[in-house]
């Protein structure tokens, strides 16, 4: 076997490599935040990422995916003016007696390796018996999951504390 | 019938998450236990980019930003090989670069490192693999860099890599470096990486490559994850 090619961090100048039209450089981004036409049916989630100081951090990245609707989106959180990230994008479908969901791939300076979350819906009977929420502690269970507020969700992400977001080993 | 399952990240090579000669890994790093996720179609799926249209000269960072002349430095070629564990090559795999200039300034507007931008050089460029998983770019040399980390820390030379592999499970992110760099010694970053790791992460200068006259090559391979086949699960 070969051996794995080591990680390392994204670094903080990601934004002109891998999100350059959303920090308004010369350059045709391959991902976006926005994965829906104008007029199709869609969700918004927004949120903050906080570090183990409760400080936000102004230079992650998170990607999303939704294998059920092949959508694949990327944001940084330098340039909103809240420092959130933000995708528009359609609500994903449940399966069998799981719950939809979102994947999230984060990755920023001061991570090594890159971090796997899961976005869930607060508004989805569906959690009660999702195989993946189902194995994870009451007191944690809610930090996969996505509020519901007038007009988006909330998905805040907490990289260290009482309130620390599950992040899974894939 | 069967399915295939990739294999955990090896931290014998990889960083562990806290390496707090890196400091913002103290208050970046995930302390509690990450959650043993079984690997459903979401973790076996992914974003797929080989319809994705590059641009023209995408793949070379000497050419892609030109505006008034010639980016300032030393050109060089690397290539490779995108592969899994397995040894089996990852065709048509997209790879995302960014870097530094050759003074070591980066163009985000974050960077305030004292050193000249290059108005000909962005220091960006993506490629894709070949059908037998082989890649290849042209750019300039980065230059080192000074950061805050510690007292008189400086990057050494690197470039950044942003890989997708198969899947979301292969997703890798990486830092190539130069050979024989005084300053790996002394890079937390770097350093952070087991010992059995950090000469994967170093290029190798590679006369047959470089292009007479024009550039100096060298070469640098990447193993993603690796897979083993199970027993058919409904999932």
């Amino acid at each position: 076997m070969l051996k794995q090619t080591p990680s390392q961090t994204v670094g903080p100048y990601f934004a002109y490599g891998l999100t350059p039209e959303q920090y308004l450089y010369d350059f045709q981004s391959l991902a976006q935040n926005d994965l829906v036409s104008s007029d199709e049916e869609h969700i918004v989630i927004r949120g903050r990422v906080f570090d183990g100081e409760e400080n936000v951090i102004p230079d992650a990245m998170l990607e999303i995916w939704d294998n059920k609707n092949n959508l694949f989106g990327r944001f940084g959180t330098g340039t909103e003016k809240d420092k959130s990230f933000v995708f528009k994008t359609k609500k994903p479908q449940s399966s069998g007696e799981n719950a939809p969901f979102l994947s999230v791939i984060l990755f920023m300076r001061g991570q090594l390796i890159h971090s796997y979350t899961r976005i869930y819906f607060s508004d989805e009977v569906k959690n009660a018996t999702d195989e993946v929420l189902s194995q994870i502690d009451n007191s944690r269970r809610e930090t996969l999951i996505a509020q519901k507020k007038d007009n988006y969700y909330l998905f805040d992400i907490h990289i260290q504390g009482d309130s620390e977001t599950v992040f899974f080993d894939i | 019938m069967s399915q295939l399952i990739y294999n955990p990240f090896d931290m014998e090579v990889h960083p562990p998450r806290l390496s707090p000669a890196y400091k913002s890994t103290i208050l970046r790093a995930p302390t509690k236990p990450l959650v043993l996720l079984k690997q459903s179609l979401a973790e076996l799926s992914g974003p797929v980019f080989g319809d994705f249209n590059l641009g023209e000269f995408d793949h070379d960072l000497t050419k892609n930003s030109i505006k008034n002349g010639e980016p300032l430095g030393e050109r060089i070629v690397v290539h490779g090989t995108v592969f899994n564990e397995n040894g089996q090559p990852i065709p048509h795999t997209l790879i995302e670069i960014w870097q530094a200039n050759s003074c070591g300034r980066y163009v985000h507007k974050v960077d305030q490192h004292d050193a000249p931008l290059d108005p000909n050089f962005l220091g960006a460029g993506r490629c894709m693999t070949d059908k037998d998983g082989n890649y290849k770019f042209f750019t300039i040399k980065p230059g080192a860099y000074p950061w805050g980390n510690h007292y008189n820390a400086w990057r050494p030379n690197h470039i950044h890599f942003s890989l997708f592999g198969a899947n979301i499970t292969n997703r890798l992110v990486t830092q190539m470096y130069f050979p024989g760099d005084p300053l790996l010694e002394h890079d937390p970053i770097f350093l952070a990486v087991p010992p059995k790791g950090r000469d994967l992460l170093i290029s190798k200068f590679d006369l047959g490559v470089t292009e007479p006259d024009f550039a100096l090559g060298y070469r640098f391979d990447f193993v993603l994850r690796g897979h083993k086949a199970t027993p058919f699960e409904k999932i």
